[in-house]
């Protein structure tokens, strides 16, 4: 992966809070002001994307909304092309997602094949009345049919290129970085 | 690392990373459904000639929680009771395509000598050889230990581990000392000195032989079974010595510290090395050994057979 500081930004720490609280309002146009609404990210990035979407769209419901966590790893497609990986973490709002409207976040939209495993991992879980899809970016080159119900940016780009999603959770900043791919 | 054969080969980072997922995967097992995809396809074959009850059960469950098929095989029953030798039982088991072996044996190093004789490709995890070891055992105590002494993370840097009993016979012990050792733990074994094995003073841990001095500040004590089945000599004057001196009964677990936990690899011989008050005590987490067993398995299975390549040890 590239050099952070070789990468451009296409998104600045305040461009990412608008698009976050951006969606916060959509989720809640779009649902009616649903008020069973559980957002699930998936880790590491979609985990701390799902809590500041959540404590947005708390503020503007008025009252909270439940958080959680999804891994994936166990239900990725391409789990035996690679070496076996060490899980994250699962956390599941107590409550449950039995008959509820589950929002997935995720940072990056790609091929759709994470959205995929998600699915099936939701599956094993319960039975949601309704799953949505939040991304931050998504950049195109679906490999499966899948879209996002919610988008901060779309940025289209070329498959030589990397999209990096900082988060001052996990990074020294909020960004949106685009580079080249390194060999 | 393809195989798991013994403690010794786990890293401490090796072993944190069975125990972190180990603890992701036990929380599957509170939901309703308990069964993942991961291992779908692939095919492990317990293969078993020594007799286990909570062994098998457990490597089965864990198989079949990854959806992996599940062939068990008992040398009782089988050809191996017509004569048959470990290769040609290998043999067989290569030709059935078996992607992983679990195998119990009797004699020490069979698991050592099906995973590097050339005579399958297959993954092979032991599961209890002779007197030597039962890696996935210590994973399991380790597992609980960091539970209840932890709060489930991290390593074990000074928990204090007793280990009381027949050592000799105990490839528990062993298994339990190389692997606690690596992860932190100071442990002491107590037990008589005619149940000692030659060269325990090359072990990583302290040898005492005054239980009630071993398990006064001890954080956790594993009592372990005494294996009349492999005794074929007096080790001990009689039982009921044996139990007053090196048994765990309600008066000595009353000198333990509060927060102290007992526990036992099973099979119980209640009444000779643990009485059943102190076994079916609030302190005994012996049941509970037994569900964390499950996770520790699946996760060993996972991160050996779910991967192009093992994700424990540096090399695949």
């Amino acid at each position: 992966m590239s050099d952070a500081s070789e990468m451009r930004a296409v998104l600045e720490a305040a461009d990412v809070a608008r698009a976050l609280s951006r969606i916060a309002h959509e989720i809640d146009e779009r649902t009616k002001g649903a008020d069973d609404i559980v957002l699930l990210g998936v880790p590491t990035r979609g985990v701390a994307l799902a809590r500041r979407i959540g404590a947005r769209l708390a503020e503007i419901q008025g009252h909270p909304i439940p958080v959680g966590s999804l891994d994936i790893t166990m239900y990725r497609d391409d789990l035996r092309l690679k070496k076996a990986r060490a899980l994250l973490h699962t956390e599941i709002p107590t409550g449950g997602i039995d008959g509820r409207l589950v929002v997935l976040v995720d940072d990056v939209l790609f091929s759709g094949r994470t959205v995929r495993a998600a699915l099936d991992a939701l599956g094993d879980i319960g039975r949601p009345r309704m799953v949505q899809l939040a991304v931050l970016v998504d950049r195109g080159h679906r490999e499966l049919p899948i879209r996002a119900d919610y988008v901060g940016k779309n940025l289209p780009t070329s498959l030589r290129e990397t999209v990096r999603v900082q988060l001052a959770e996990h990074d020294a900043e909020d960004a949106v970085l685009v580079g080249a791919v390194t060999a | 690392m393809r195989h798991l054969l013994s403690t010794a080969d786990l890293t401490r980072d090796d072993a944190l990373l069975i125990l972190d997922t180990a603890a992701e995967l036990a929380r599957i097992s509170d939901r309703p459904m308990k069964k993942l995809p991961t291992l779908r396809g692939r095919t492990v074959v317990n293969l078993f000639f020594e007799d286990s009850t909570r062994t098998r059960i457990s490597f089965e469950a864990a198989a079949k929680r990854l959806s992996a098929d599940v062939i068990n095989f008992s040398a009782k029953g089988s050809s191996v009771s017509k004569g048959e030798s470990l290769k040609d039982t290998a043999l067989t088991l290569q030709a059935m395509g078996a992607d992983a072996v679990v195998i119990r044996h009797g004699a020490s190093g069979a698991p050592h000598r099906l995973a590097n004789a050339g005579w399958i490709e297959s993954t092979v995890i032991n599961a209890g050889d002779g007197t030597h070891e039962h890696p996935t055992q210590a994973l399991l105590d380790a597992f609980t230990l960091r539970r209840h002494l932890r709060d489930g993370e991290g390593d074990l840097t000074g928990v204090r581990v007793t280990i009381v009993g027949d050592v000799l016979h105990s490839r528990v012990a062993r298994s339990n000392v190389l692997l606690l050792h690596t992860l932190g733990a100071d442990v002491t074994l107590c037990a008589p000195p005619t149940l000692l094995p030659v060269g325990v003073d090359t072990w990583p841990c302290t040898v005492s032989y005054d239980l009630d001095a071993a398990i006064a500040d001890a954080d956790a004590v594993m009592m372990l079974r005494v294996q009349l089945e492999r005794m074929n000599a007096a080790y001990f004057p009689s039982a009921a010595e044996y139990s007053r001196r090196y048994g765990l009964d309600a008066q000595r677990m009353a000198t333990l510290a509060p927060h102290t936990i007992v526990m036992h690899p099973g099979p119980m011989n209640r009444g000779m090395e643990i009485a059943a008050d102190v076994a079916d005590s609030e302190r005994s987490v012996i049941v509970e050994q037994v569900s964390n067993g499950v996770s520790v398995r699946m996760a060993v299975m996972y991160l050996l057979l779910g991967g192009a390549e093992s994700g424990i040890g540096g090399i695949a």
